[in-house]
């Protein structure tokens, strides 16, 4: 990696570990792994089922919700308090910048995950007084959501490229939410007709297929994941969110910063 | 060589909700600076003076004409190692102590690792902040702020410094001290681009200043030769609650102030007048030619209605 992309990938991560924000909503996802310990004991017979449901079910909202507050102050935050200024006027192109940026909030949030998982591995283990061999498949449910993190965070990027936090925000969480929807969605417009149709198909593919990437359901119920999907998944993952990051680079070479 | 060139230089912003109205922040802007000079770009809030920044180190992109520092073009990556740049109240990650931040911009400058520790060093007891090298940035006060923003700005020992309202937030020591280091810079060769309306400043430091208002430049000069420029007329101030009415006859401008009387009158007439201040016993206390100050040139350059409000001297 290009050591100016890796230093501002380091300040980024320095700065999200410092934001006390970041420790509370690592230790609210504990605290919800504690949760799933007490509904799994009120759940007779499928303890493990529920508390690996509500575990990578934290995980990945309150890894999606950091990556959105964070991400969408990544770009307007410093330019809104003039930090970039600083940057910028160094020989740092704005390419470099935009994916340092993205590194930076990534490597934040693959770290979160860990420790997050960790949490629901605890919880699995207090639950079931051992793991099983199926359990090896919640790290590929881990994995997938960090594929998703990947994709929230560059389209969050993106959006605070060229608007405001607040825009960003509802931007970048409204595309979570249909994403999450997004084989419904195609669902859908296989049944249309017509205009609707092509228009249905159209954001289907726009959107970014968050449902694809979780699994979580399926390894709950001890089910394997086929090495295809994984592959089929990482490939879409880290083509989409190049393609998002492109389009932020795109941007952000021709924002003037007034 | 020049080490700015500015050629033809213009920005026009793209504004309203259809992005329909043009609003022009700098028109056409023809400028040199020198090698080794300090350079004050003058003009009240508003004029285009941190546009003229901003598109020099590259944060905006002009609309019209382009720029050379250090005979290469501004979009020239190697031009960015050249520069520095302090903008107008700095704000910094607060998060990060003086000393770690002033590290992470020598990483983005290509300081090389083994020096640069040892540059930190150096630059925080340059701007005075010695002791404060290990203090998170949000516990800075305002003047502190602007410290570390003129050690990020010379950190890696650039040979071009633009300072956007560098005095800007800093009390009267604070101004002063950063007059020292800017007048050290230029004896280190450095040359020292600035704005500001603080006319007092530019005066003091400046080898040549510039003009700018309402996106256009209005004069230029050496302040050497703005301020010598003698306008015919001596300035006799002596001791006296009176003006002679001999005096008032050669159409003098005479100001009473206490025991103190102050008359501006035309340079022929200045012997004759201490000759019968003389024969009257009066005590004179001074006879100075009367010269242009910065800020009658400043002043002379804007309208006068618009000119009251920038000025701060």
């Amino acid at each position: 990696m290009n050591a100016r992309i890796w230093h501002i990938a380091s300040n980024t991560f320095r700065e999200a570990v410092r934001d006390r924000v970041l420790y509370n909503l690592i230790g609210f996802a504990l605290l919800m792994s504690g949760a799933a310990i007490l509904v799994g004991q009120v759940s007779i017979g499928i303890e493990r089922l529920v508390v690996v449901n509500l575990g990578l079910t934290a995980v990945s909202l309150f890894g999606v919700v950091i990556a959105i507050l964070v991400g969408i102050g990544l770009v307007s935050k410093e330019i809104d308090r003039r930090t970039l200024y600083t940057v910028l006027s160094r020989p740092v192109r704005r390419w470099e910048f935009i994916v340092g940026k993205f590194f930076g909030l990534a490597g934040t949030l693959v770290v979160n995950t860990f420790f997050m998982a960790l949490g629901v591995f605890a919880s699995l283990l207090y639950v079931s007084h051992h793991f099983q061999r199926s359990d090896g498949w919640l790290l590929v449910a881990l994995y997938f959501i960090v594929l998703q993190f990947l994709i929230i965070t560059a389209l969050a990027l993106l959006f605070s490229a060229f608007s405001t936090p607040v825009e960003s925000a509802v931007l970048a969480f409204a595309l979570f939410v249909v994403g999450s929807f997004a084989e419904d969605l195609r669902g859908f417009a296989a049944m249309a007709h017509g205009a609707t149709k092509w228009l249905a198909i159209g954001a289907a593919y726009l959107v970014p297929n968050l449902s694809a990437l979780n699994v979580i359901s399926s390894v709950g119920h001890e089910q394997p994941v086929a090495a295809q999907l994984v592959i089929a998944n990482t490939a879409y993952a880290l083509l989409y969110a190049g393609m998002v990051l492109c389009g932020a680079v795109l941007i952000f070479e021709h924002r003037n910063l007034k | 060589m020049a080490a700015i060139e500015i050629l033809g230089l213009a920005k026009t912003y793209k504004a309203g909700f259809w992005r329909s109205t043009q609003k022009c922040a700098l028109k056409s802007l023809h400028l040199n600076v020198a090698d080794g000079e300090i350079f004050g770009f003058l003009g009240p809030n508003g004029a285009g003076k941190t546009t003229t920044l901003k598109l020099l180190v590259g944060l905006v992109f002009p609309t019209g004409g382009s720029a050379r520092i250090l005979g290469r073009d501004i979009d020239d990556p190697w031009v960015k190692a050249q520069i520095g740049f302090l903008p107008e109240q700095p704000y910094f990650y607060d998060y990060l102590t003086a000393r770690e931040l002033l590290e992470y911009y020598a990483e983005l400058s290509g300081v090389e690792a083994k020096s640069r520790s040892g540059k930190v060093e150096r630059v925080l007891h340059r701007v005075g902040l010695g002791d404060a090298g290990g203090l998170q940035l949000r516990k800075f006060s305002k003047g502190m702020l602007q410290r570390v923003g003129i050690a990020q700005a010379i950190l890696h020992e650039p040979k071009v410094l633009f300072f956007d309202e560098p005095m800007s937030g800093l009390d009267p020591l604070g101004r002063r001290e950063v007059r020292d280091l800017m007048e050290q810079l230029k004896h280190e060769g450095k040359t020292v681009f600035f704005s500001t309306h603080i006319l007092s400043d530019a005066e003091t430091l400046c080898d040549r200043v510039a003009v700018i208002h309402q996106g256009e430049l209005r004069g230029v000069g050496a302040v050497a030769d703005l301020t010598s420029s003698v306008e015919g007329k001596v300035e006799v101030v002596w001791q006296g609650n009176t003006v002679p009415a001999w005096i008032k006859a050669l159409d003098a401008e005479c100001h009473l102030a206490g025991d103190t009387v102050r008359a501006v009158l035309a340079e022929h007439h200045q012997e004759a007048v201490i000759d019968g201040l003389r024969r009257e016993r009066t005590k004179i206390v001074s006879v100075t030619p009367v010269r242009t100050s910065l800020e009658e040139y400043y002043l002379g350059k804007l309208k006068p209605s618009e000119a009251a409000a920038g000025v701060r001297s």
